[in-house]
């Protein structure tokens, strides 16, 4: 009796935000897969009935090289934030209470700063009469033609920069509770602090990089306004094209083809990475028993 | 190989690194702000006739109370829902607990342009389906403004709250509970008295993200705004676009020392706790 007055409770309490996530998350994801069977009307809205025209219209040619960048530009900024972020974490989890806090701090606050101001700190920077342009070309690393921005290395620098406190975070959660002692019985039968680093901390801190892989990966993939803001017109990624689609030569069923797309691309990963803990788990069960 | 090294040096080096990555373009920005040429190139003189200007800007002032405006409409209920589910969460036990558990968790990574643009396409087929209707019973315009806004910014606010939440409630000391309904106190008590003091600092940490992410959003933002609206970052973004005109630089000042002075407080807040812990 007292467990189901509970339950109902539970109910009670659960309701209005699983409703409420029902109608403005889930219905809405469901949406854009069946809108990508939509015609377009005449001012770029949803039409009446239904077609497949609209996905066999993303045969555009110039979609395979948008996706192409967009992956790579993914798996790049993501392996540059983990590896940078695994030694600044160790390094965290090993110092002193106060220093420990002050660079934390200095780490959360680019995270927490205005998106738009940080990539405008970016276009500062990189300005064609800045103090970076004027030093390279001063050094004689490039010339004065160079043109700093709008290229996909910017984009690329921009999109590092956005995300390595995200994987720093999650990483230094996980390094936190490791216990350095071990790292020093390692030492103390002859490993080397690499080996000892590899064979020791790497291990322990293995669900924290997954955590960090994740949420730089799949928000990676889809940057949109790094590349419209910092990038050209060759540094493009999907994201740029569906707010294309939306914005300017609007075509909702388009971009909700796109969209849908770029879904699969996120929610793939997402549920591979859950398969292959839970698997992991599994595994680590059996070995546990025998 | 090398054996009995002391600690590498390599770690600290990379940390300082970043830290001076992270830095530098803000720097930069900090000091254009006080340059008075235009366009920040060479340093021409110092001068504060760019806050002169961001301070006499009226459009700033419209983005800003509407930025303001949303953020406290959309953290109140987006506080009490995300605190109401992490609950729900908490002690659910039955099969619905991995669906509730997705929906409130993935948003967390699905990136914001999808989330912006399902969002849109939800409202565009809302207003294709019941506008005429709504116009013709209730005389209302079902079109995009700032409710539409605010229900994106409630929707992406609540799993934060909810995780944050749901990360005190388990470090939640269960014992206590038990405690109280052994001396006879009742559910609605216990809630009130032993529960929400032990995760009102989970619950004020949540909400204070929700309010800075609230204030961030632009491209969800931009996705579901009516044709007049503006935010602040929808009006960074459209000043990016028409040249870069230096006030931003000021106004990326004012951002930056107000986050730094938040994240400080969130940070003493966090710490403090977890001291008082031990």
């Amino acid at each position: 009796m007292k467990s189901r007055l509970r339950n109902i409770s539970n109910w009670i309490i659960g309701a209005p935000s699983f409703v409420w996530l029902v109608v403005f998350y889930a219905i809405p994801i469901v949406l854009v897969f069946l809108l990508a069977f939509k015609p377009v009307d005449a001012y770029g809205g949803l039409g009446e009935g239904w077609t497949l025209k609209t996905i066999l219209d993303l045969r555009n040619p110039s979609y395979p090289a948008i996706i192409w960048r967009t992956f790579w530009q993914g798996i790049v900024s993501t392996t540059v934030c983990v590896a940078v972020a695994i030694p600044i974490s160790y390094q965290l989890a090993r110092m002193n209470s106060r220093w420990k806090n002050v660079i934390l701090l200095l780490i959360i606050v680019p995270f927490w700063t205005n998106f738009l101001v940080r990539i405008y700190a970016w276009r500062v920077f990189l300005h064609a009469d800045g103090i970076f342009k004027n030093l390279l070309v001063a050094i004689g690393l490039i010339e004065e033609s160079t043109t700093l921005l709008y290229n996909q290395w910017a984009v690329l620098v921009v999109m590092i920069y956005t995300y390595i406190p995200f994987a720093i975070l999650p990483i230094y959660a996980s390094a936190e509770k490791f216990d350095f002692s071990l790292i020093d019985a390692a030492k103390d039968l002859g490993a080397s602090s690499f080996y000892a680093f590899r064979r020791v901390f790497l291990p322990v801190i293995s669900k924290g990089i997954w955590t960090a892989v994740m949420v730089v990966l799949i928000p990676a993939f889809g940057a949109y306004l790094i590349p419209d803001l910092v990038g050209g017109p060759s540094s493009e990624l999907v994201g740029d094209k569906i707010a294309q689609r939306v914005f300017i030569d609007r075509n909702l069923p388009h971009a909700s083809a796109l969209s849908a797309l770029l879904m699969l691309a996120v929610f793939l990963p997402m549920l591979l990475g859950k398969w292959l803990n839970h698997m992991r788990r599994r595994r680590q069960t059996r070995e546990g028993r025998t | 190989m090398k054996t009995c090294k002391r600690n590498s040096r390599f770690p600290m080096f990379v940390t300082l690194l970043t830290l001076i990555f992270l830095y530098v373009p803000l720097i930069l920005v900090a000091v254009a702000s006080f340059n008075s040429s235009k366009y920040g190139g060479a340093w021409n003189s110092f001068s504060l006739k760019w806050y002169d200007r961001l301070f006499n800007e009226r459009a700033i002032w419209e983005a800003l109370a509407n930025t303001l405006f949303i953020a406290l409409i959309s953290t109140a209920i987006s506080t009490t829902l995300g605190t109401l589910s992490a609950l729900a969460l908490y002690r659910s036990k039955n099969r619905l607990k991995g669906i509730y558990y997705a929906l409130i968790h993935t948003p967390l990574i699905v990136p914001d342009i999808l989330q912006g643009i399902s969002l849109l396409l939800l409202f565009v087929t809302l207003i294709n389906l019941c506008g005429s209707l709504c116009r013709s019973l209730f005389g209302i315009e079902l079109e995009l403004g700032m409710t539409t806004i605010i229900i994106a910014h409630i929707t992406f606010c609540m799993s934060y709250v909810a995780m944050v939440v749901l990360d005190r409630l388990h470090e939640f000391d269960y014992t206590l509970l038990e405690a109280a309904q052994d001396l006879g106190a009742s559910g609605m008590y216990t809630f009130f008295r032993v529960t929400l003091p032990q995760i009102l600092p989970g619950i004020v940490a949540g909400a204070l993200f929700a309010f800075m992410l609230s204030i961030d959003d632009f491209v969800i933002t931009f996705f579901v705004k009516g044709a007049g609206d503006t935010t602040l970052p929808i009006y960074i973004q459209s000043a990016m676009r028409r040249g870069t005109p230096a006030v931003i630089n000021a106004l990326s000042v004012v951002f930056l020392l107000v986050t730094f002075v938040i994240v400080f407080i969130a940070q003493k807040l966090v710490t403090k706790n977890s001291e008082s812990k031990k």
